[in-house]
């Protein structure tokens, strides 16, 4: 019997398997991320910013600090291209400073996260149950509590200095719950699948479930998930920032520098617009970014956060 | 339906328990109410310190006075849940935490209802045009619109709106909008035109940077939602029977996919307590938004916990409220 | 209620044929913009249906037999080009504005889906939807559209429509639902009813139940009816003319009586080949069609089918054949070389050798390797009440009894619900039991613990129903072949080594190891589950519906493979199936089961031609024959209603509740007994068994 491989042209196989022969999984995911135009610029214009915050300090004249040869209030223009505060910071190397310590701060909350989040998730919907409804009561309680409200009232009573990491930790505590959520979705889905059930017929244990099926499918979702509570961390970093309990002095965020311009959105523009206009952007770009991510690995994945 | 609702209802309870320990736990590790007082130049005499820690109840254990704090027995009156007293406060030995914030839930109310109104009734037009015109110039205008909208702060696009109300103001050489304050004192003593053209000046702009923070997570579920209502088959059947387009739409395809964003509505409570204490900071409105800021900065611990505990209760309210929604709007659910 | 009636088909239809023309579709074309360019779904389709006719349209899946349909009706969506014509009653409907086409949609043309249970609207009562139906084009008021909903939910059979038509469309069953729809598509008297696979989704009692209120729908509207469908069983007893589809184009079409006994295009000869028959020889070998049918993005130069046709020549290659007359009136063909094939059988053209030897089966003699006693599964049900309290079991399986010899397939066959599935699953542990003793080989295995249970996974296996969930997509096919190895602690490369080996022996390409499950086709996937299944060289092999997600073609080569295995191997089968005439095909022993108990058991030969549980007899007479002329002589024993829940099954025997002889054949001294003594399985000589108070066999082949 000799079977020529072609596509099946039935309604299910259509969807996925027409692009004809000797294609990868792999392949197909990059060619359908390469193909989402909004997520290719959004990728090139996030490298751009990444590059100018953690290369441009080492490249540029001034820091985010004080510096007395530093004119106060200038407009930009020579010296200083996006002009300088009136304590005399130099706007640019504010701004190079800011976008770093913002990126730095969403990574990471992104990475710890996803992992407390993915391990929660792929428990409760693997062990189901009174497990499940226990651990989900838990994510329940985390998702109530308005993030923004609860991470501000607890940086700011912790009294001293708040740095970067700190301020990653307290918002990670608080956003593990949106993944973990996604993540049990998934795996309850995948955990009814017969291919479950055939490496279970072949006497597969349980962590040889979760390993080899569990978790490389629901690798999409997680991806996409993770790409998205980027940004999300982000505006909570930013809005800590601006009620006064995130990054502090002399330390710098983008938040932090839009707080300080608050009042000066119409006397002095160039620091009021510069770091929202940078903010947004990089928040645009991550949400393009999963946006294509999740058309290539997980097209059937809907649009829900908050 | 009453076994749903009551089910519903008893659910709902371990989690605003489980929630206010939490709570509870977090602010009364993270920060020491009289740190002020202890770091004061010169330092205070340690029997003020010690009037202030028996006042505050930090004289007792972490348990002790989470179980005080929720039932009130062995206090001095002035604290217990349950009793309708949310505790001392630091801030002033009058300052009572349940009047302010009775006082300022008005204004608050005011606007975090008009955004959500406003929010919501877009979202649903947004969402139901995007589908129905999917990958049309439109569509797509409305797709980057959501997505600036998901990338904006809230307090930096209330800024420019702040600015761009008093640009507009002195273009037209009047006080249209009004940028600062809430306007509760202004509306005193005015007639009901007085009132309307008032709450328009003062409300218009805060409104539409609440209602940001939520249009666009709710415009983009409801485009998916749609969408999948559209190609489903009983959309197919409505058409086959020979319903008009109109009516396909209207009577079968919106009707059923409004369901599930009842739920998302609830979800998006969360989000726009945020963004109401970002918003009320930009405008300067005395509610509370501005109560929760004075409460962090003075370590006010009981202050923030009655208003953790009030938004959770909110939540979980808006949840069950929308969960008793479905119920009604969806007969599967309704006689399960 | 007993209905015998010869099938109720057009042959017996008060509506003569006369020569106006309702539907007229010429060089209908459809493409599909896709992001691998278009797939062209549909290409020059023309046909004519006149008024009061049946006109069947057969295809496999992707043979654009549905997006014709849904064409005309101006359904598809909005990337679908369509192009050619349609005539309503001598109207062009393609291109019309929706104001326009509404108009015609309900009123001249009805439409009747696939699946019953996504056609209706979850939030609006049946009544609702069917009076919907009524006001889109009458001027009646809401009284009166109600009082017709009513009437038309009477005439499409179903009881006690004043409560039904109250109800929401999750309260019904799947085939109650069906006929809702059907009343909805008689609403307005159209001229034309466009059926879309309608039973497809639905078991064969409650199949012949729908199909008789599609023919009542008929009576009563005297509409045109087009019947798209893959069952030839279905077209065969219900239509007067056939369209065949194959890669978007009609390849032949005629009267259905001409198409079947001398079809003149290999396809049809090749569909009709591959198909287990319930009046078939066991002993013949089906032949099926190689290969797959043709990718839509990429079709071959020449004729579509000539790729898989072992009479293709280098002209059908380069031309694609238009469809022309042949010698009798009225049927046209797609092939060059249509007269070749006159007098010519599927096996002649598509059989491979052995088909023409006929097989000896070996007849089951050997020793019991898996022994079920009494097995029982318990749901528990939660009360409705605040504290879910468990109230009550519901018995998915309650007491079955089984033996697997060496080297037999035994299949246990019944509808949906009926528990076989269940019943397969405990036999692997899969799913744990309540009660009863699983013994495989003397070695009892219900209590085992998990890791005592894993060294004898290698004696028993698994094959699933679905080809593509049970594959996990992120896996290479030698890496999922090789992976029950692996799981017992084989080196990669061994495992890999093995894997080749095994797709080899089921007919795969070993080259294609490094592929991924998705560039297969379904068929194909099936044979990796079965290399799957062997790679721990198993002795009993459970088959839960392996072949019924597949199209006829391919089933076929998948049931031969699993045949020659068995041969090679040695190995037992039990093989799960609602399909009675695969079962007949492949099994040695049947067990039919009804509501979690197995009420006839017995060697296939002997069950099939004389069964003697009502049950069984009425599952028998439901299946379709692929044959026009037997299917619409043959005495029919009809089932009313719907399977009652297993959570409150009927005293005692489970089936009186739609039993026919319990209905109609029984004095009422005789059915107190039914209603009172659940019956034994008693046997009845030579291994035959049945459960029945009052059994007696009836001969319905």
């Amino acid at each position: 019997m000799s079977e020529k491989t072609l596509p099946d042209t039935g309604p299910r196989a259509r969807a996925e398997a027409v692009g004809g022969p000797e294609r990868t999984q792999m392949q197909m995911i990059v060619r359908r991320f390469l193909r989402h135009r909004p997520a290719m610029v959004s990728l090139a214009v996030l490298a751009v910013i990444t590059a100018f915050a953690f290369l441009g300090p080492h490249l540029w004249a001034w820091d985010h600090r004080v510096h007395g040869e530093i004119p106060p209030s200038v407009p930009p223009g020579g010296d200083h291209p996006l002009g300088t505060t009136r304590a005399g910071h130099d706007v640019l190397g504010q701004l190079m400073r800011g976008a770093q310590q913002t990126l730095k701060v969403a990574l990471t909350v992104s990475v710890l996260s996803t992992v407390v989040g993915s391990l929660w998730g792929a428990a409760a919907g693997y062990y189901g149950g009174r497990t499940d409804a226990l651990m989900m009561r838990v994510v329940d309680v985390f998702m109530i509590v308005p993030l923004l409200v609860m991470v501000a009232a607890i940086s700011g009573t912790v009294r001293g200095g708040t740095t970067w990491w700190a301020v990653s930790l307290i918002i990670a505590v608080f956003s593990w719950a949106q993944i973990a959520r996604v993540v049990r979705g998934v795996v309850l889905s995948l955990r009814e699948q017969e291919f479950v059930e055939a490496a279970r017929a072949a006497g597969a244990s349980p962590w040889w479930i979760i390993v080899r099926h569990l978790l490389p499918n629901a690798a999409g979702p997680i991806i996409v998930a993770a790409t998205l509570l980027i940004a999300v961390a982000i505006l909570l970093e930013a809005g800590m920032s601006f009620l006064g309990f995130g990054i502090q002095l002399p330390d710098i965020s983008l938040g932090r520098m839009i707080d300080d311009a608050r009042t000066a959105a119409t006397t002095r523009p160039w620091l009021f617009y510069p770091p929202g206009v940078l903010l947004v952007v990089i928040c645009l770009t991550v949400n393009f970014i999963g946006d294509g991510l999740r058309d290539a690995l997980d097209p059937r994945q809907t649009m829900e956060r908050r | 339906m009453l076994v749903y609702t009551v089910r519903r209802l008893l659910g709902a309870v371990p989690v605003l328990v489980l929630a206010s320990i939490l709570t509870f736990v977090l602010i009364d590790v993270s920060g020491d109410p009289l740190a002020d007082l202890r770091l004061q130049q010169p330092p205070p005499d340690p029997s003020v310190i010690q009037l202030q820690e028996e006042r505050l109840y930090l004289d007792r254990s972490m348990a002790e006075r989470y179980w005080l704090w929720v039932t009130g027995i062995g206090g001095n009156g002035d604290i217990g849940l349950l009793q309708g007293e949310f505790g001392p406060s630091t801030q002033s030995t009058t300052y009572d935490i349940g009047a302010n914030i009775a006082e300022r839930l008005g204004v608050t109310l005011r606007l975090v209802g008009a955004a959500m109104v406003l929010a919501f009734g877009l979202a649903v037009l947004t969402g139901v045009v995007s589908a129905m015109r999917q990958y049309s110039k439109v569509d797509y205008t409305l797709t980057f619109i959501g997505f600036l909208a998901l990338a904006m702060p809230t307090f930096w696009f209330a800024g420019i709106m702040q600015s761009a109300g008093v640009g507009f103001n002195e273009l037209v050489g009047t006080q249209v909008f009004a940028t600062i304050g809430d306007g509760t004192y202004q509306a005193q003593g005015q007639d009901l035109w007085g009132r309307i053209t008032n709450a328009f000046a003062y409300m218009t702009l805060p409104t539409i940077v609440l209602m940001l923070t939520t249009f666009a997570s709710w415009s983009r579920y409801q485009r998916t939602s749609m969408l999948e209502v559209l190609n489903s088959d009983y959309v197919r059947l409505a058409r086959a029977k020979g319903l008009p387009e109109r009516v396909v739409i209207r009577r079968h395809a919106l009707r059923t996919a409004l369901i599930p964003l009842t739920t998302v509505t609830a979800v998006g409570m969360a989000a726009i307590i945020d963004g109401t204490v970002l918003t009320e900071r930009v405008f300067q409105w005395r509610g509370l938004g501005e109560f929760f800021i004075a409460a962090v900065d003075s370590n006010d611990s009981y202050a923030l916990m009655a208003w953790l505990m009030l938004s959770g209760t909110t939540v979980i309210v808006a949840n069950l409220i929308a969960d008793l929604l479905y119920g009604v709007l969806d007969p599967r659910i309704r006689y399960e | 209620m007993t209905v015998t009636t010869s099938a109720g088909g057009a042959g017996t239809d008060p509506v003569r044929p006369d020569d106006e023309a309702v539907l007229e579709v010429t060089d209908l074309s459809v493409d599909f913009t896709s992001e691998d360019g278009p797939l062209r779904a549909v290409r020059g389709v023309s046909y004519t249906l006149r008024r009061g006719e049946a006109l069947g349209i057969v295809g496999e899946s992707g043979s654009g037999k549905s997006v014709a349909s849904m064409a005309v009706m101006g359904l598809l969506p909005k990337n679908a080009r369509v192009s050619g014509s349609a005539k309503v009653l001598g109207r062009e409907v393609l291109g019309l504005p929706d104001s326009e086409i509404s108009k015609v949609r309900g009123e001249r043309i009805a439409m009747i889906f696939q699946d019953p249970l996504t056609s209706l609207n979850p939030v609006y009562t049946v009544g609702y939807q069917i009076a919907e139906a009524v006001l889109a084009h009458r001027r009646v008021g809401r009284a009166r559209a109600h009082e017709r909903a009513l009437e038309l939910l009477r005439l499409v059979g179903i009881p006690h429509p004043e409560q039904r038509v109250k109800q929401y469309p999750h309260e019904l069953s799947g085939g109650m639902r069906q006929r809702v729809v059907i009343a909805i598509a008689m609403a307005n008297d159209p001229d034309v009813i466009v059926a879309d696979e309608p039973t497809t989704a639905l078991d064969v009692t409650v199949q012949a139940q729908v199909l008789e209120a599609l023919n009542a729908a008929r009576r009563e509207t005297g509409a045109a009816l087009v019947l798209i469908t893959h069952d030839l069983g279905v077209v065969a007893g219900h239509v007067d003319r056939v369209a065949v589809m194959y890669g978007g184009r009609v390849v032949e079409s005629g009267p259905v009586q001409e198409v079947f006994h001398s079809p003149r295009m290999p396809y049809t000869l090749g569909l009709l080949g591959s198909l287990p028959r319930l009046d078939g020889d066991r002993a013949t070998r089906l032949t099926p069609i190689r290969g797959t049918p043709p990718a839509l993005n990429a079709m071959p130069a020449g004729c579509a089918f000539a790729p898989r046709c072992p009479m293709a020549r280098d002209r059908c290659r380069d031309e694609e054949p238009a469809l022309s007359a042949t010698d009798a009136p009225g049927h046209t063909a797609a092939c060059h070389y249509s007269g070749e094939l006159d007098g010519v059988g599927p096996a002649d053209l598509f059989g491979d050798g052995t088909a023409a030897a006929g097989r000896e089966r070996t007849r089951a003699t050997g020793a019991p390797v898996l022994t079920v006693n009494d097995l029982v599964k318990n749901f528990p049900i939660r009360s409705k009440g605040l504290l879910r309290r468990k109230v009550g079991e519901v018995q998915a399986v309650s007491g079955i009894s089984l033996e697997l010899r060496e080297r037999e397939t035994l299949a246990l066959v019944g509808e949906s619900g009926c528990g076989k599935s269940t019943t397969a699953r405990m036999l692997l542990r899969l799913i744990e039991r309540s009660s009863g003793e699983i013994v495989y080989r003397g070695q009892p295995l219900h209590d085992l613990s998990p890791r005592r249970m894993r060294p004898l996974r290698h004696e028993l296996q698994i094959v699933f129903q679905d080809p593509f969930a049970s594959l996990d997509p992120r896996m290479t096919v030698a890496d999922l072949v090789g992976e029950p190895l692996r799981i017992h602690g084989e080196r990669a490369g061994r495992a890999r080594e093995r894997a080749g080996d095994l797709l080899d022996l089921v007919g795969l390409d070993p080259a294609h190891g490094s592929r991924y499950p998705h560039e297969f086709s379904g068929g194909q996937r099936q044979r990796i589950g079965i290399a799957r299944a062997l790679a721990l060289q198993p002795k009993v092999l459970v088959l839960d519906e392996p072949v019924s997600a597949l199209d006829v073609s391919v089933q076929a080569g998948v049931i031969n493979l699993l045949e020659d295995l068995q041969e090679e191997l040695g190995l037992s089968y039990l093989f799960v199936s609602h399909d009675l005439s695969v079962v007949r095909h492949i099994a040695d022993r049947v067990a039919v089961m009804y509501l979690g108990r197995i009420v006839e058991t017995g060697p296939t030969e002997r069950l099939f031609r004389e069964p003697t549980h009502p049950y069984t007899q009425a599952l028998v007479s439901a299946i379709p024959l692929p044959d026009p002329v037997r299917e619409r002589e043959r005495e029919r024993i009809l089932v009313t209603g719907d399977v009652p829940s297993p959570a409150d099954p009927p005293s005692g025997c489970r089936f009186r509740t739609r039993c026919p002889k319990f209905a109609h054949g029984l004095s009422e001294g005789e059915r107190t007994r039914c209603v009172e003594e659940p019956p034994e399985l008693l046997d009845r000589g030579s291994g035959h068994r049945d459960a029945c108070h009052y059994s007696e066999a009836v001969e319905l082949l």
